[in-house]
């Protein structure tokens, strides 16, 4: 049989025990669950490990740990757990949906929290609500272009080593861990990652200092922290993104405060 | 099988084919600007296609009501896409033209593909990078500040657009930029975690959508002028793809319950270099670019069930089949030749790895030819990527891969005008069947996606309005109340089951199935016993699934639940389409058609059509419509890459 | 002005608030640093230095007031800040862990308040003298006051340096993220001079450390000490 899905179990078999968040939904004060001795493979994902404790839960009738993930492939943003206290857990520069159980000792005891923040409210179990970092973009975090009627793609030549810069910000998935791990609940390399991305394109800076107001004033009415530089944003950050952009972000908003003078219809992006 | 009822038109523009779309847009209608935001638009996905049709549509004055089921419309699927997007820019000074790109399409999707579509999708590709790059997307860039740009499978001039292994999440990120900005603007009202469920049709015109809030579990119904769908492919039916788990089918079947013809699902795309399954637990497969099929051989050993390590067997007992097969091409065999490759070698029982589903990918010889550094260099963050998911060092072991679904070319059927055949519904990107033909290329459908998004449907929606006069409907209206109840209905029974299986217990064995038999290599007994197989396993579905839980809050199960009911009715008829199709072409192979040396035999005399599937109730098999494809300006030829 | 209240209020406003009159202060300790090292000159530098300063009569005033608004902006700003970055995590972690999270910037607010105690003592001791001596008798062959005297005599008491040394410490400690993320606050971060800023912190905090203790263990090595006749 030529089946896809024949492989045989993993080789070896590992036990973990949880402790996981259960939150029926956002009225519930939540609490911490215990899972003793959860069988697992090393080579199954920290995600399939859930999948498969989830099965487990079915078939006694229980109901399932809810969280978030989509691509499984580091990409989407969408998976959002605190394991051990870090925002997807032990590994460097690596979502929680790609972390592996081989990164975890036979035994090994787990707390699984979702992210916590004011501002990203727990919908149910793991699953928390990001649309503040929506809103935030919503406030200015785009360049008014509408489509067609756009210059040739080469007419503005753009130095290699701004457009690298632009991609190293541009890289974030806006997942959340950088507010997860912040001891403030700060939202600041989030905020940075964007401002940054598009400040070093010519095409995004006829608009920086309007997006720099826009998108921080947002930010500071959704409830997020303060920065006091504990740098434990860039230090989670599945994409490593370097607290420089908090510097560039500080820097444009300054500017914008001091020199831009403020327009009618602040509100929006020019129609 | 013969076609019920008459060929179906394309509207497709006639003439030179380079004047078509022009003309198309000089002949559509317009909509007064002062009329346009009388007209609301529902768009349902917010993927390339949906976040860009919703932006642009905003623009332009409509009002547009978005819905996603991912949290934030940043997050849909077309984010995962790594290699790059395509467009005739000839910015390389190699001879690249609309022309070539037109062409190439037409011949790699195996001369499945409208060629009027492609054309347009060709003419297109030019102003989305303009567009791309006026919005901020970070592509990479030469020394002196100019667009970089790469070569890709199936072409012979360099001209895809890329950011790093990131093009797909880059691009996304504009079009979602674009649509945030509509958002913040209030033209556009966005609806994230809500998964449509139904279309509702009021009069033969899709007018509006019942969709269910997937946090407060309430079933909504919403109305407008006209539904567009950009809701994604159906990779997910084979449960391991490469898609994202949230994928599915669920509104373009139900749309296809509706009423709307569901076009070529049989052609469906495998990708040659994924990492292979490692267990039962498996969520997703995950792709590695096929970039390293430029340097990496791939190779198993010549005989059955050899168990040694891929050190301990010498040179001469190993099989580079590739090379072996297709000494031009060698490695770099197209997608479904390398593809089948693998399969027939793990068939022979000489796969590698657990369960012998893999092929070794071995860098050996590049490494002593161009050193370590070298190899780091070129593809030091997919090495990282594998080591992190298998534990292994590709430097030192050779990769195993193995190939996995990874796109559907099939979809709704539409027209010229991206409109399905039922009025006012819409179908953009992957969800739609129109530009792929029965393979895609690579770098394609970023391009598509987009190009359906910023480029056609402002045109051709503003069209339908200008051109059909339709009275206001409210969610009042009686086919509203119908949709609502019935949904509400629907979701009860699935939760009234209670039975002892799980959600994904079905869709793994659903999966199975497929993949065994309606995967990379089918025949007539295969398929025949998977149409037996599909409703027994139905059946068994509706009579025995669990799903906790209750209807009114956020419930991942039953999200499931929904999707993998539709993935049951919707595999049966893939399956169909496949046993319809006595020929082999592109992403369908029918082992009962090829050459001696395994070639694909297609067969243009009886199956040079668009195979349209009409629903006709449960229960009785879908009825074939056909559109027939002519090929003007490219002249049907076979692929041969030996 | 609105912008102004709007610029103070945000976020990013009030870490630029919090980074310049952290400079200020920053401006002060140097200054108070330059006066005090004149200990090593010798009483006569010493105390026409501090006769300079009361010369200054008003001026030394507005001086002082300046200097306290800094303090109480700077202290008032860190407690909002504190406030608020309370407020953004209602629900604590169950399993608390960091990653790079030093002790110095976790204990920022708590230093701060210890240096503010201190401070509040140190004008107690040395400037109101309400503690131990009253200095304010102290005069020197010349008239005038004798501050040489009064520092020597001060640190010949034990848990006088003591608590000066720790202090010094903390604000050290304190120094050492604070002139860094003043950097990072006004945006003055590049990927050539990352070092050096990473660096600039604690090589200041350092060197105030190593001058403002210099006197007392100079004290104690009787390298600083009252002279005969004084």
């Amino acid at each position: 049989m030529s089946a896809q899905q024949s492989g045989h179990q993993g080789h070896s078999t590992m036990k973990v025990t949880l402790h996981v968040w259960r939150q029926k939904d956002a009225r519930d004060p939540g609490r911490m669950v215990g899972y003793p001795n959860v069988e697992c493979s090393p080579d199954m994902s920290f995600l399939e490990m859930l999948d498969v404790l989830n099965e487990r839960l079915m078939e006694k009738g229980e109901e399932p740990i809810a969280f978030d993930s989509d691509c499984r492939e580091g990409i989407c943003g969408a998976c959002s757990l605190t394991v051990n206290g870090i925002p997807h857990g032990p590994r460097k520069g690596t979502t929680v949906c790609q972390l592996h159980m081989r990164s975890f000792e036979d035994g090994a005891e787990l707390f699984i929290e979702p992210w916590r923040a004011k501002a990203f409210p727990v919908l149910r179990d793991l699953v928390v609500d990001r649309s503040a970092f929506d809103r935030i973009i919503e406030a200015g975090g785009f360049v008014s272009v509408r489509a067609g009627g756009c210059p040739d793609g080469n007419a503005i030549p753009v130095p290699k080593e701004e457009a690298d810069q632009a991609m190293d910000a541009a890289a974030c998935i806006g997942c959340g861990a950088c507010v997860a791990a912040c001891p403030n609940a700060a939202a600041m390399l989030f905020v940075g990652a964007k401002i940054s991305h598009l400040r070093h394109l010519p095409q995004g800076q006829a608009e920086q200092k309007r997006r720099a107001q826009a998108m921080v004033d947002q930010m500071d009415s959704e409830g997020f922290g303060n920065c006091s530089n504990y740098l434990e944003c860039e230090a989670v950050c599945p994409k490593e993104i370097s607290v420089k952009v908090i510097a560039e972000m500080n820097r444009d908003y300054l500017s914008a405060s001091l020199t831009r003078e403020e327009q009618k219809n602040d509100g929006g992006g020019a129609g | 099988m013969s076609a019920d009822g008459p060929l179906l038109d394309g509207r497709c523009p006639t003439g030179p084919i380079e004047t078509r779309w022009e003309r198309c847009k000089a002949e559509l209608k317009l909509v007064n600007p002062a009329n346009k935001r009388k007209y609301k638009v529902l768009v349902v996905g917010t993927g390339l296609a949906g976040a860009s049709a919703a932006a642009t549509l905003a623009e332009l004055g409509y009002q547009v009501h978005a819905f996603c089921f991912q949290d934030s419309p940043r997050r849909a699927h077309s984010i995962a896409a790594q290699g790059g997007i395509n467009a005739a820019k000839n910015y390389q000074n190699d001879g690249d033209s609309v022309w070539r790109l037109f062409h190439d399409t037409i011949k790699g999707g195996d001369f499945r593909a409208r060629e009027s579509n492609v054309h347009r999708l060709a003419e297109c590709s030019r102003n989305i990078i303009d567009q791309c790059v006026a919005q901020g997307v970070p592509f990479a860039r030469e020394y002196g500040g100019l667009l970089d740009n790469r070569s890709f499978g199936g072409s012979q001039v360099s001209r895809t657009f890329y950011a790093r292994g990131q093009t797909g999440q880059q691009l996304l990120i504009g079009a979602y930029q674009a649509l945030a900005r509509q958002i913040g603007l209030r033209r556009v009202k966005m609806s994230p975690r809500t998964e449509m469920l139904d279309v509702v049709v009021v009069n033969g015109v899709a007018r509006g959508i019942v969709v269910r809030d997937l946090v407060s579990g309430k079933v909504e119904t919403h109305a407008g002028d006209a539904v567009v769908l950009a809701t994604g492919g159906y990779g997910n039916v084979f449960f391991l793809s490469t898609n994202a788990k949230g994928c599915n089918v669920t509104a373009t079947w139900r749309a296809h319950k509706k009423g709307a013809f569901f076009a070529n699902p049989c052609y469906t795309q495998i990708h040659p270099t994924c990492i292979p399954v490692s267990g039962d637990h498996q969520s997703k497969l995950t792709l590695m670019s096929e970039s390293l099929r430029n340097d990496g051989r791939i190779w198993v050993p010549k005989t059955k069930g050899d168990a040694r390590g891929p050190d301990q067997i010498p040179e001469d007992e190993r099989d580079y089949y590739l090379e072996r097969r297709y000494p031009s091409y060698g490695n770099l065999a197209p997608r479904d030749i390398a593809s089948r490759s693998a399969k027939y070698a793990c068939d022979e029982g000489r796969g590698v790895g657990p369960g012998g589903l893999g092929v070794y990918l071995d860098f050996s010889d590049a490494i002593k030819r161009l050193s370590e550094p070298v190899i780091r260099e070129r593809y030091g963050n997919l090495f990282e990527m594998y080591e992190r998911i298998t534990g292994e060092n590709p430097y030192r072991v050779p990769m195993r891969i193995y190939p996995a679904v990874h796109y559907t070319m099939g979809g709704l059927w539409v027209d010229y005008h991206l409109m399905s055949n039922l009025p006012g519904l819409f179908v953009l990107g992957e969800a739609n069947f129109s530009d792929h033909g029965a393979n895609r290329l690579g770098a394609s459908a970023l391009m598509q996606g987009l190009a359906d998004g910023y480029f056609v449907i402002p045109y051709t929606l503003g069209h339908f309005f200008a051109s059909t006069k339709q009275e206001k409907v409210t969610t009042d209206h009686p086919e509203f109340k119908k949709a609502l109840a019935d949904t509400n209905a629907y979701v009860a029974r699935l939760l009234a089951v209670n039975g002892k299986r799980t959600v994904d217990s079905f869709h793994k064995e659903l999966g199975k199935l497929l993949w065994d038999k309606v995967g990379m290599a089918r025949d007539r007994a295969g398929l025949q016993e998977t149409l037996k197989r599909i409703p027994e396993l139905r059946e068994e579905f509706w009579k025995n699934v669990f799903v906790p839980g209750s209807g009114e809050a956020l419930n991942q199960s039953l999200e499931k639940a929904g999707r993998v009911a539709d993935f049951l009715e919707f595999a049966e008829l893939l399956a169909a389409d496949a046993l319809e199709r006595e020929e082999s072409c592109g992403g369908h192979f029918r082992t009962e058609y090829q050459t001696a040396d395994g070639e694909a035999v297609r067969n243009d005399e009886k199956f040079c059509y668009v195979a349209a599937w009409e629903w006709k109730g449960d229960g009785k098999p879908a009825a074939l419509h056909q559109e027939a494809l002519n090929y003007e300006f490219v002249h049907l030829a076979t692929r041969s890459y030996k | 002005m609105s912008w102004v209240c709007r610029l103070y209020r945000s976020s990013l406003g009030a870490k630029y608030v919090m980074a310049s009159t952290g400079v200020l202060l920053l401006g002060f300790l140097i200054a108070h640093l330059l006066g005090n090292l004149q200990m090593f000159a010798g009483a006569d530098a010493v105390n026409s230095y501090a006769e300079s300063l009361r010369a200054l009569g008003p001026l030394l005033w507005v001086a002082r007031i300046g200097l306290l608004v800094i303090a109480g902006v700077h202290i008032v700003t860190a407690l909002r800040l504190a406030k608020a970055n309370e407020a953004a995590r209602p629900v604590a972690y169950v399993k608390q862990a960091s990653r790079q999270v030093k002790p110095q910037t976790k204990t920022m607010v708590l230093s701060g308040l210890v240096i503010l105690g201190y401070v509040v003592y140190h004008l107690a001791h040395f400037t109101w003298g309400f503690v131990l001596h009253d200095y304010s008798t102290l005069v020197d062959t010349e008239g005038r006051h004798d501050v040489y005297s009064m520092v020597v005599y001060g640190f010949q008491c034990w848990w006088v340096s003591a608590s000066y040394l720790v202090a010094l410490a903390l604000l050290a400690l304190h120094l050492c993220h604070g002139i860094t993320s003043a950097f990072q606050t006004f945006g003055l971060n590049h990927a050539k001079y990352a070092t050096a800023i990473k660096l600039t912190g604690p090589a200041i905090a350092t060197l105030l450390f190593l001058g403002y203790a210099s006197i007392p263990v100079a004290c104690w090595l009787g390298i600083v000490q009252i002279l005969e006749g004084t």
